[in-house]
């Protein structure tokens, strides 16, 4: 039976690299007829924005992954137990603040939350993390600050209102949270030693967490194709309708942390409070991070996270304005 | 997936970023300051491929994967894709067609605007001159000659507009400056033809049919078409 199965296992290994080198040949061969197909402007510029999501994406995502090998290969366990508060309840805002220090954007975060989670960090921290960690950096800020000149109020606003969400979940998981939502992928690194371990776990998180990222990728690059501007003018002038237009634009267009306070500036007929809702629920919930969430924590986690954070974080957001704008 | 094939994947995807980086290819995606953290990830994730393989030559940890390799990500395969398009497609840089779907750039006020630069045309960037024109009521800008350079694109009523993609940091968030063309000789190429435009200060105005922001409008001398610029975007 054994025997059986790992001479299947065998055949199934070669048989998937000489498809891909099949693959790649035909590609290399059909080379003039692929261009020619993304000759089109739409499907051209569709090509662009996804290659060009991954290509900034990627070296936050190794430096993610590189951490996140770092903790779950290196970091004793009994470092987090000695770090963070031993009441869970208050492991979730030093977790939250413990964001600030890490620059980068969301795609980095999703792994290392996984590998914090692994090493025996209660689930609620390491969610506040994750959610706290992509929105409160100073490269973020600053960028905020500099995309907004005559609203420093703004970068105030985005701190403090993402700094909250990120501890409210945090705090909604320890009350709500099942732990059996989250299933992490299967790893089995005993036995072996720590240079292969922490070679395993980054060539696992970057096919794994970049997998999902192509398809946020292209969800992405399809919004910013098909959704023509015009039609955001019309929904500008209702405050409601702003709020709600821009929180779920900020879900579909998945911009990177670090940029999307410019595009933001940029929809200069939407009210403030509107575009707070944007750079709030940007970080935190969009096409990309619910794809690598639902690929790193499972798919029964990320159907209930995703939803539950976007709509605290548009009240919130919502809640912040109204008190700083 | 198993590891071989991981290992291949990761080589191909940090080999294609190495390759953009060290051609000016990545210029038309990102940011030029990246460029140094897409070398190191490119170096990292062509390592990790020769790790995958050195372990995997030395047999170790092969039992679990055989059992378990269907826990391996298959999702992971995805990964040829941007591969494929940096290697094969290697897609141009975003022109007319996002300056077609998108308003001008909101244009934030400077503090002072600094004289312009020597030399008869001045050569000044789209962004630079549009914000003197509204912010500063082209003060800086009358009595001189101006050269500019960008890609033709439609305004209301099909008038030919300069633009330029504005990018903060990745062609995701790309966005047109626009500036309207009056005066001089009809303008009659195609969108997304690139111009080398001289002339002059214009206290002409408008608004951008597609976000009602300002634009401003230069008084065309001038035009000859060019070649696409290094770095196309402002």
């Amino acid at each position: 039976m054994t025997d059986t199965l790992e001479r299947r296992a065998g055949r199934t290994r070669s048989v998937e690299v000489e498809i891909l080198a099949v693959l790649l040949v035909l590609l290399v061969i059909f080379r003039e007829r692929v261009s020619g197909l993304v000759s089109g402007a739409a499907f051209q510029t569709w090509t662009t924005v996804f290659v060009s999501v991954l290509v900034q994406a990627v070296p936050f995502l190794v430096f993610g992954v590189l951490l996140s090998a770092v903790i779950a290969v290196f970091v004793p366990r009994s470092f987090w137990a000695r770090a963070l508060p031993k009441h869970p309840a208050l492991a979730v805002p030093a977790a939250s603040v413990a964001g600030v220090v890490l620059p980068g954007c969301e795609c980095g975060a999703v792994p290392i939350a996984g590998s914090l989670i692994r090493r025996g960090v209660t689930p609620a921290a390491a969610l506040a993390f994750l959610l706290a960690a992509p929105a409160i950096n100073p490269i973020v800020l600053t960028a905020t600050a500099v995309a907004f000149p005559g609203d420093p109020e703004m970068v105030l606003a985005r701190g403090l209102a993402s700094l909250v969400v990120a501890m409210v979940m945090g705090w909604l998981w320890l009350r709500l949270g099942k732990s059996e939502w989250i299933r992490l992928p299967h790893r089995s690194s005993d036995g072996v030693s720590k240079g292969e371990a922490f070679w395993s776990a980054c060539r696992h998180d970057v096919v794994h967490a970049g997998g999902f990222l192509v398809v946020g990728a292209a969800a992405a690059a399809t919004i910013n194709v098909v959704v023509p501007e015009a039609w955001l003018q019309t929904l500008a002038a209702d405050p409601v309708l702003s709020v709600l237009a821009l929180a779920v634009l900020a879900v579909l267009l998945s911009i990177c942390s670090e940029a999307d306070a410019f595009v933001a500036a940029s929809l200069s007929q939407f009210s403030l409070t509107s575009r707070l809702v944007f750079l709030v629920v940007g970080p935190m919930v969009d096409l990309k991070l619910i794809s690598m969430q639902a690929g790193v924590f499972g798919r029964r986690f990320a159907v209930r996270f995703a939803p539950a954070t976007f709509v605290i974080a548009v009240l919130t957001a919502v809640g912040a304005g109204a008190v700083f704008l | 997936m198993n590891r071989q094939a991981q290992a291949v994947v990761l080589f191909l995807f940090g080999g294609a970023i190495l390759k953009a980086s060290f051609t000016d290819l990545y210029l038309r995606y990102v940011k030029e300051g990246l460029r140094p953290f897409l070398i190191a990830a490119g170096a990292m994730l062509v390592l990790a491929a020769f790790m995958t393989i050195w372990y995997d030559l030395r047999g170790r940890g092969t039992q679990d994967d055989d059992h378990g390799h269907s826990h391996e990500p298959r999702v992971g395969w995805l990964l040829i894709l941007p591969v494929l398009g940096l290697l094969l497609v290697a897609p141009p840089a975003l022109g007319s067609y996002t300056a077609d779907q998108s308003g001008t750039v909101q244009l934030s006020a400077e503090s002072d605007y600094p004289p312009l630069p020597e030399g008869d045309p001045a050569v000044i960037g789209l962004l630079d001159y549009a914000s003197r024109v509204i912010y500063d009521d082209g003060r800086s800008l009358t009595g001189r000659r101006l050269q500019m350079t960008g890609f033709v694109t439609a305004g209301e009523g099909g008038a030919p507009m300069l633009a330029r993609i504005v990018v903060s940091c990745c062609a995701a968030d790309g966005r047109p400056i626009k500036v309207g063309l009056t005066g001089g000789p009809l303008v009659d190429v195609p969108a997304g033809t690139w111009l080398q435009v001289t002339g002059r200060y214009s206290g002409m105005r408008g608004k951008d049919p597609v976000n009602q922001a300002d634009l401003a409008y230069v008084e065309v001398e001038q035009w000859q078409p060019v070649s696409p610029p290094k770095q196309q975007y402002e």
